[in-house]
């Protein structure tokens, strides 16, 4: 299927055209001009589906922040002056409190498709690690936005995660300080919390658009992982994809419905909805479900580590969690150098998927680990599930990329016929 | 592994995902209980409450329960939407004194109350609560049903969960044993009776009957737009629906070519 070139018909667009050249940008970005491989299955619905959800939670956080107040004395009661007499305040609180969740939903699935079908190698690796910066931001917006409310649950949330920082040899309390505006989680921390909240969505609009970007530089990538050979291989954007991604998102409205109209406080914790006390401490601090592979991670050391044969600790326990939680997101960054396979996607790598899917597995086994309190086994099981990750992608991921002999691969998209093997 | 099976297990992972946030709340406050499990009318994706149930709550609240525990976030104006009617909220809150504006001299004054104030809860301060309850506070209910994990059940069970502690428990001074209640000693005294109040409908005002009522009641206060919830929830899910159908056919017609070509290669 050829290109089409932008031509339009109207005066007016022509007139704006010439000036500003935007009809052509949107033509050639998500319209006719912007050739797709044809092959794109579901799985490659979910980058349109975080892009809708990014815009959700933007158009409500606004709103939401007209009727919301960022002081410890007020939050709380500001939060259920929303739910009670503002009109349709419920619906707005009940869509961005669910919509946060319904991102990491989306832009998890998002990410394993790329870990399946080698998204991140060459010449993507801009474009995945964009991603990752997305992800990081992501996961700092919706940590300040939990702490909004002022429940038990952000006061303590807050006060466990901020508390990290202090672990940083000699500087960890000057850092904590600067992080609170005091010496404990208070006023102060939720200012600056919802200051950043508003924020940091804006800075993640600035990375999708560079990410948009890299992204159209070479196209998606597609479930056979070869490249585009010719025009035969593709299809214009619009209406292709336009029509398929708008399916997809019906369809994630219905679930993101669901969820808002039936069981709102689903993934949420009883414990938000009694006020922040700072004399009082939840008998089980647990984050937002979408941290909870991260939490494993951060306690799996319960050890301080010590040069051998002296008690001179050189790591603290905390120190150690803190560094292999913020290495667990960083070492996404290294992945296109760390995957030397040249076949991109995992249905011609018989290896690699059978390590795809154990690290699937490893990363739930985290999420339940992260969910429990650190007692009886559990301890031994995050410390091994943590080991296993980063051995993941330090050593298997690299190994089985020299080893293993992939498939014979398609010779293109649009003439599926295996090449002959050598 | 084929394509299809590895569509299955992303989508497994995927409910994973969402069932770990469940547990999560289930575990948040300590060991669990299995609670009494209650047929209420607002459970459901088209429940709603029993505005007789909701009204018999409010009495259960307003004789027994407020004596000790505020309800801070209703103001009488709400109570229409329990099946009051203007006057009869005005009746209620007129029957309370509230605090009213600084008078000429600067000195504070009281009024009755007017259906825009909020319930008065039964205690100054947290420390004077306090004082009078042996040490304990006893939380505003505004929100009870949604800061508990089980909710209205939690609420129902502790309720009528005062039974005979078993021969070897250790009991605190001043506590109570209830069988739902984490550590089962809780500082709330046995607080429905049989016939502690006196019906208007002339409902029988067991136990059992009474927890009921007041969970309703308080459930309402907790969640007051879960009708409104239900409601729209339908209407957005039927819509969707017809879209989704429409969508789809749409989206098979846009690449019915593109997949006969293929076909024909």
């Amino acid at each position: 299927m050829s290109e089409s070139k932008f031509q339009p018909k109207s005066k007016i667009v022509q007139w704006i055209e010439y000036r500003l050249p935007i009809f052509s940008l949107m033509h050639a970005a998500v319209g006719p001009g912007y050739p797709t491989p044809k092959n794109l299955n579901y799985w490659w619905n979910f980058g349109s589906l975080a892009g809708l959800v990014l815009v959700v939670q933007i158009i409500t956080g606004i709103v939401l922040a007209m009727h919301y107040t960022p002081t410890a004395d007020l939050a709380f009661a500001s939060v259920e002056h929303i739910m009670r007499d503002v009109n349709y305040g419920w619906l707005l609180r009940y869509v961005h409190a669910n919509g946060g969740s319904m991102f990491f939903i989306v832009v998890y699935i998002h990410i394993f498709r790329g870990l399946y079908y080698g998204s991140y190698k060459a010449p993507r690796e801009l474009l995945w690690m964009l991603g990752v910066v997305i992800l990081l931001l992501m996961m700092a917006t919706a940590f300040m936005g939990y702490v909004l409310p002022w429940g038990q649950m952000s006061f303590w949330g807050a006060t466990v995660i901020t508390s990290m920082f202090g672990a940083i040899p000699f500087i960890g309390d000057a850092i904590l300080a600067f992080l609170w505006g005091d010496f404990a989680v208070g006023n102060a921390t939720l200012n600056r919390f919802f200051s950043l909240h508003y924020l940091l969505p804006f800075v993640i609009v600035g990375v999708v658009i560079l990410h948009m970007w890299a992204l159209h530089q070479h196209g998606s990538n597609n479930p056979l992982g070869i490249d585009t050979k010719g025009p035969q291989d593709k299809v214009p954007f619009h209406p292709y994809y336009t029509a398929k991604d708008a399916f997809g998102v019906t369809v994630f409205i219905m679930f993101f419905a669901a969820m808002v109209f039936y069981e709102p406080n689903l993934l949420g914790h009883p414990d938000n909805y009694i006020p922040a006390d700072r004399l009082s401490t939840p008998g089980h601090i647990v984050p937002e479900w979408y941290y909870l592979p991260f939490y494993a991670i951060l306690r799996a050391i319960t050890f301080d580590i010590s040069i051998p044969g002296t008690n001179i600790v050189i790591i603290t326990a905390k120190l150690a969690g803190v560094i292999l939680m913020l290495g667990s997101i960083l070492v996404l960054f290294l992945l296109p150098w760390l995957d030397f396979s040249k076949v991109r996607s995992a249905t011609f790598r018989p290896l690699y998927k059978q390590i795809y899917w154990l690290l699937v597995i490893d990363v739930i086994v985290l999420g339940y680990v992260g969910a429990q309190k650190p007692e009886g086994i559990l301890p031994t099981v995050g410390l091994i599930a943590t080991a296993y990750y980063f051995i993941h992608f330090l050593v298997l991921m690299p190994i089985i990329s020299k080893v293993e002999k992939p498939k014979p691969l398609p010779e293109s998209i649009s003439n599926p016929v295996i090449k002959a093997a050598e | 592994m084929t394509m299809n099976s590895a569509r299955k297990a992303m989508i497994v992972a995927a409910f994973a995902g969402l069932s770990l946030g469940q547990s999560v709340s289930a575990i948040a406050s300590g060991e669990a209980v299995a609670l009494k499990e209650h047929d209420w009318t607002f459970a459901g994706p088209m429940g709603t409450y029993d505005r007789a149930a909701q009204q018999r709550g409010f009495q259960v609240y307003k004789e027994v329960c407020s004596a000790c525990h505020g309800l801070k976030y209703i103001a009488f104006r709400n109570l229409t939407e329990i099946g009051l009617t203007e006057d009869e909220v005005k009746a209620i809150a007129a029957e309370y004194t509230v605090a009213g504006d600084v008078d000429e001299y600067g000195d504070p004054t009281e009024r009755p109350g007017r259906t825009e104030d909020y319930l008065p809860s039964p205690f100054p301060n947290a420390n004077a609560a306090r004082f009078s309850n042996n040490g304990a506070l006893p939380p505003d209910l505004s929100l009870i049903t949604k800061a508990r994990v089980g909710g209205p059940n939690y609420l129902y069970s502790l309720l009528t969960g005062y039974v005979d502690q078993p021969d070897d428990f250790d009991l605190g001074e001043g506590l109570t044993y209830n069988a739902y209640f984490p550590g089962h000693q809780i500082a709330m005294a046995m607080p429905l009776f049989e016939d502690a109040v006196e019906y208007a409908d002339g409902t029988p005002a067991t136990v059992e009957q009474l927890a009921e009522d007041v969970t309703v009641f308080l459930n309402w206060a907790a969640e007051p737009e879960l009708e409104a919830r239900h409601e729209l929830g339908l209407r957005v899910m039927l819509f969707m629906l017809a879209l989704t159908i429409l969508v789809y056919f749409s989206n098979k017609k846009v690449w019915a070519d593109i997949k006969k070509k293929k076909d024909d290669a």
